[in-house]
């Protein structure tokens, strides 16, 4: 096995809509801009993985416009956990010994595709003759009719048996995590959107699914990320100035969800979370407490709160008190989502897990301009993908 | 009424209309439709039908209010905890659809109500649940 893995070149675009652009563009641009970054060339790298969710299979593609050697390519698809898997796939090649070299690349081209989830399945107006299909036997498709399986509801209810289970936990406290968001976002220039909302706008805004309010959710668009990483033993060959700069993947961890009672009426994106950041804590030796950043999966500003209680950011059953006391605002005890998160930044399906590792990177290595976390030495990524999955990357400033 | 269908199978309309759960008969684990072995315990099975509670309580819920087109809003989908086991999703039907109406924990009962009928006159019966 090898010694440990170090992202050493890093690239993100501007999350938003491109109509000028079309995927390869995005993609192409952004996995020469890592692979500049790391002082390299395509002829350097032993191994790619590509996650895109919608146009799943295109790593060949963006090889045969930046530079097609004949390595393997892992095309990679978990929903929304995408891109940490395309991490994932070149990280556990190096770690075993197979490279010593690897690019990751995640993008999505979405432009502005409405509400995600079950949106194909409601019932047509056919002729019609109900037959039992599928495994529960359903006649018709049962989206509102046996609840909503839309994301933004999916995620409602998710927060809503957080707020069940928890005291002082509300519809305020979700719309301070998008009110916090929001603010940070103003700083980023990568961000699809970056304009601030007061509390009471959060508050008043359109309902979407409640207690989701539009602010509270995060919008479609394009994107597209990328790492290159490589092993300890390689780093050891590369200029000085590449080691300065390199960045350790202290943990890399995944898991799926268990089974659990609650689980069968709706995904458990908690249980799967807890075991990840506990193994991925172990695996860094790093508690909670020392870190200096986080960028978890807020999809919905409801989503993220829960995450604090997950990953350990706050004592068990504080997430609103967390919130409340500003605690991941970027000045409190543990600043998350400081890129303005998805509800800001966007969460275009395949780059979300990779420009969340840029993101983190970018504050480790001290280039994160104005919305740097100053003397960023340790974070952590986090990513769901719907079915489920979690994704967590421990990184951290190397010297 | 002769000519009636759930609309999913793990809704019985065989006398008093009650949810069904397969059942795993080595560790209790409940599921709703088909199964090929146990996601808990890992035993093929076997599962019995086993039937399921008629009153719950709301776990989580969400109110929307964009639906996708062709349905009406607003409506609340809902995560419900059933009496003695089973966890399950429906709307919160009969009842205004507000924040000031619905409360975590609140007792609720199943009820059902028509999907209307197809091509052949079969009634599509769909299940909900209502304040208790």
């Amino acid at each position: 096995m090898s010694d440990d893995v170090f992202i050493i070149g890093l690239a993100q675009h501007k999350f938003g809509r491109f109509p000028e652009k079309d995927s390869l563009d995005m993609a192409s641009e952004i996995a020469m801009a890592a692979l500049a970054d790391a002082g390299m060339t395509m002829a350097d790298i032993d191994v790619m993985g590509c996650g895109s969710l919608l146009e799943a299979g295109s790593g060949q593609r963006i090889l045969h416009q930046i530079g097609a050697t004949g390595i393997p390519v892992y095309n990679v698809t978990n929903a929304c956990a995408t891109g940490a898997n395309a991490v994932r796939v070149a990280y556990m090649e190096i770690k075993a010994g197979i490279s010593q070299v690897g690019l990751a690349v995640g993008f999505e081209k979405m432009g502005k595709s409405g509400l995600l989830g079950l949106a194909a399945k409601v019932a047509g107006a056919d002729k019609k003759v109900w037959a039992p299909a599928g495994r529960t036997g359903s006649v018709m498709p049962t989206e509102g009719v046996l609840g909503s399986g839309m994301m933004p509801a999916v995620f409602a209810e998710i927060a809503m048996e957080y707020a069940n289970n928890n005291d002082g936990v509300g519809f305020e406290q979700f719309a301070k995590v998008a009110e916090k968001s929001h603010a940070h976002s103003v700083l980023n220039p990568y961000s699809q959107y970056r304009k601030a909302f007061s509390l009471e706008e959060v508050m008043n805004a359109e309902v979407i699914a409640w207690p989701n309010t539009l602010p509270m959710c995060g919008p479609t668009g394009d994107g597209a990320a990328a790492v290159v990483i490589v092993s300890g033993e390689k780093l050891k060959t590369l200029p000085d100035d590449v080691r300065k700069r390199a960045v350790k993947i202290s943990a890399s961890v995944m898991t799926s969800d268990p089974w659990t009672a609650g689980g069968q009426a709706g995904p458990d994106v908690n249980t799967c979370t807890r075991m990840a950041a506990d193994k991925a804590y172990e695996m860094a030796g790093v508690d909670p407490q020392d870190l200096d950043l986080v960028e978890l999966h807020d999809c919905f500003a409801t989503a993220e709160l829960v995450h604090y209680d997950n990953l350990r950011l706050c004592e068990p059953g504080m997430a609103g008190k967390f919130i409340d006391e500003r605690g991941p605002w970027r000045d409190g005890k543990i600043p998350v989502n400081v890129s303005g998160g998805l509800v800001s930044k966007g969460h275009p399906l395949g780059c979300t897990g990779v420009a969340n590792l840029v993101e983190v990177g970018m504050h480790l290595r001290g280039e994160a301009g104005d919305r740097q976390i100053p003397d960023a030495k340790v974070g952590l990524t986090h990513v769901i993908g719907l079915g489920s999955t979690c994704a967590i990357h421990i990184l951290e400033k190397v010297s | 009424m002769a000519n009636q269908i759930p609309v999913v199978d793990y809704l019985s309309l065989d006398g008093a209309p009650h949810l069904e759960a397969q059942e795993c008969e080595n560790c209790g684990a409940l599921y709703f439709g088909r199964r090929n072995a146990c996601a808990k315990c890992f035993k093929p099975g076997p599962f019995k039908v086993r039937r399921l509670a008629d009153t719950g309580t709301i776990r989580g819920f969400s109110i929307i209010q964009r639906a996708v087109p062709g349905l009406t809003a607003p409506y609340v989908s809902a995560l419900v905890d059933l009496d003695g086991g089973g966890s399950v999703k429906g709307n919160i039907i009969n009842t205004e659809p507000s924040p000031e109406n619905i409360k975590l924990g609140m007792p609720v009962r199943l009820a059902t109500y028509s999907l209307g009928t197809d091509d052949d006159g079969t009634e599509a019966v769909a299940f909900g649940f209502q304040p208790a």
